[in-house]
């Protein structure tokens, strides 16, 4: 057990280690000179030359990787371009609104999928099953923000119920904060939604054909104590595994809610980097995101282990 | 060997005649009703392409004609889609019909080019990774790097870099598409190679390439077909995404994501500009994800327990 948590954080290393290097990449092994391309059309030959001199591109390549990595073990992610302030600053600044979102999609999402997963299960090969199995499809084929967009017609300019974007610091006025990501949040979790219920179908499915809940059923348990104590808790691993996978999905969504919505998170700073092709910001968003996902990741691993005893590794 | 199995299967001339149209017809109709989700989902992807090929005839006018006397006009239908405006007009009055039925173009490029692009590279990478042991670590490493990174994020990135256009859609969707499929191809091909027809081959002094080529990728066909229209369905996605962002190509290219970023600002206005677009790639999507998801179970009945 121990040695099995041990071995699968240290593999965490080699995946890290990769995503940095093609952040360190992407700018490099681009066609054309990267800081004219950052620079754009207009810019001087000065101009070019300070982000050259400012992203350290004069340097041979390997003093360049090697200042790179030394810095983010420091944590120092560099200087945006445009606005010169630290790019770790400005991703701190960012979190909370993130964060806010995507806890609470993934709180929706769950609160939404599993009972529907489990119902669909219930009902297999009846129309309820059918009607929310099309659901669970259409919610991987819907665009996040073409549904934001509806949403935000349809609630806030038409029917008024909520504000149509923005955001409001926790801090500032709890109850705000909570009523205005009510709506992103239910469109980013659209996804996990999907994801969950077709998982929490298969697997609650898959047990519901077992011996245990045939005894169970035949010792005169209640039909709601069959399906949540012995079939969804022996279907908790592959639907934990893939709300672990499904984190990809969210964090690639918060992109688009966040511009729909106006909330000022990771995904804005970012957009708006790329927009202007700050790459510094870029390569900082990027890094970090993909390391929340991978520690993710290897809390969904681990977490293996707390919910199935049988598992030692 | 082939050979003999060749003139097994070949029917002759008077059995191939029973092929008739009135076979295929019953045939279409035992799957619908076997599957009825997975034809939907067919009929859809071949109604979209059909739109796609057919759209100069649809009824469409200039995709790019501006005409700043009609601009949100509501959507009415009476006459011809593109002059009575189908779909409505937009803030500088072009159709929004002709501009969503040209839409349904950059869609089915972007998905057949991305898909059939991403998967071919995977093989050859996920043959190599699979087949070599040495390559196997560094290789797969790599790809588990790539797919750390969130696809949307990485697509942007790219974009940022190569510069807005379909072709570099193209190319960014490949690049975040290609690892999940070199994966499937990798572990089919390890739990192939262990396999005694694979045996038997080296045993008969075949070259690795000859065993990858005749024995190995002949098996990897099926899940690769279902894994392509997955493919395919998030490439429509996240190209839309991408130019909804305006990280995709340039604003003039009516792909439905162009259409629906431009019609943001005129939400409360002319919600039309962003419905129909979005009406048009919900169900394209819908449909391939059907499509895949009914392929799957057919060709493939061991993956149907898993999801």
């Amino acid at each position: 057990m121990t040695v099995y948590v041990i071995r699968r954080v240290i593999s965490v290393i080699p995946v890290l280690a990769v995503v940095a290097l093609i952040v360190f990449g992407l700018i490099r092994i681009a066609p054309g000179d990267p800081a004219a391309i950052i620079a754009g059309h207009e810019a001087t030959m000065e101009e070019v030359e300070g982000i050259r001199e400012a992203l350290g591109l004069n340097e041979p390549m390997h003093v360049q990787l090697f200042i790179y990595v030394k810095d983010i073990l420091r944590g120092d992610l560099g200087r945006s371009i445009l606005s010169k302030h630290e790019v770790s600053h400005l991703i701190a600044q960012r979190l909370v609104p993130t964060l806010s979102l995507a806890i609470l999609s993934e709180v929706i999402a769950l609160f939404i999928a599993i009972p529907l997963g489990v119902l669909a299960a219930w009902k297999a090969n009846t129309w309820i099953d059918r009607v929310v199995m099309v659901f669970a499809t259409l919610g991987f084929s819907v665009p996040v923000f073409w549904l934001g967009f509806l949403m935000i017609w349809l609630l806030a300019v038409k029917l008024g119920i909520f504000p149509a974007a923005g955001y409001v610091a926790p801090s500032e006025d709890l109850w705000r904060w909570f009523h205005r990501l009510i709506m992103p949040a239910f469109a980013t979790g659209v996804i996990i939604m999907a994801l969950v219920t077709r998982m929490t179908r298969a697997t609650v499915l898959e047990t519901l054909k077992e011996d245990y809940v045939r005894t169970a059923r035949a010792k005169g348990l209640s039909e709601s104590v069959v399906l949540i104590r012995h079939a969804l808790r022996n279907a908790a691993l592959p639907i934990i595994t893939v709300i672990g996978l499904g984190v990809a999905a969210l964090l690639s969504g918060l992109v688009v809610t966040e511009s729909v919505f106006a909330i000022p998170g990771l995904g804005r700073l970012l957009l708006n980097a790329i927009l202007a092709r700050d790459y510094p910001i870029i390569q900082g968003a990027i890094l970090v995101t993909s390391t929340v996902y991978v520690f993710i990741n290897l809390l969904v691993d681990l977490s293996y282990a707390f919910f199935d005893p049988r598992i030692r590794y | 060997m082939t050979q003999r199995a060749d003139n097994v299967l070949s029917q002759p001339p008077s059995k191939m005649a029973k092929f008739s149209l009135n076979v295929i017809a019953r045939q279409l109709l035992r799957l619908t009703k076997r599957n009825p989700n997975m034809m939907a989902g067919i009929a859809i992807v071949v109604f979209m392409s059909l739109v796609a090929i057919l759209a100069p005839l649809l009824f469409t006018g200039d995709p790019k004609h501006v005409d700043p006397r009609n601009r949100f006009i509501p959507p009415t239908i009476s006459g011809s889609p593109s002059v009575a405006h189908w779909f409505g007009s937009d803030n500088i009055g072009r159709d929004v019909w002709t501009r969503t039925v040209y839409g349904t173009r950059v869609s089915m490029i972007v998905a057949a080019a991305v898909s059939s692009i991403s998967i071919s590279i995977a093989v050859v990478i996920g043959l190599v990774a699979g087949y070599y042991r040495v390559a196997d670590g560094p290789i797969m490493r790599f790809m588990d790097g790539l797919m750390s990174i969130p696809s949307v994020l990485l697509a942007m990135a790219l974009m940022a870099l190569l510069g807005g256009s379909v072709q570099n859609v193209i190319i960014a969707l490949t690049v975040v598409e290609t690892p999940r499929a070199v994966r499937i191809v990798r572990a089919s091909v390890l739990t192939l190679r262990e396999q005694m027809f694979v045996d038997a081959a080296r045993a008969l002094g075949a070259q690795p390439v000859r065993i990858l080529a005749l024995h190995v990728f002949p098996n990897l066909v099926v899940p690769l077909i279902v894994h392509a229209t997955y493919v395919a369905a998030s490439a429509v996605l996240v190209e839309a995404y991408l130019s909804f962002l305006g990280a995709g190509p340039p604003p003039d290219v009516p792909s439905w994501g162009n259409i629906m970023a431009e019609g943001r600002n005129y939400i409360t206005r002319a919600v039309w500009i962003i419905f129909f677009p979005g009406i048009f790639l919900t169900l394209t999507v819908l449909g391939i994800n059907l499509a895949g998801d009914g392929l799957r179970d057919i060709l493939d009945p061991k993956l149907k327990r898993r999801m």
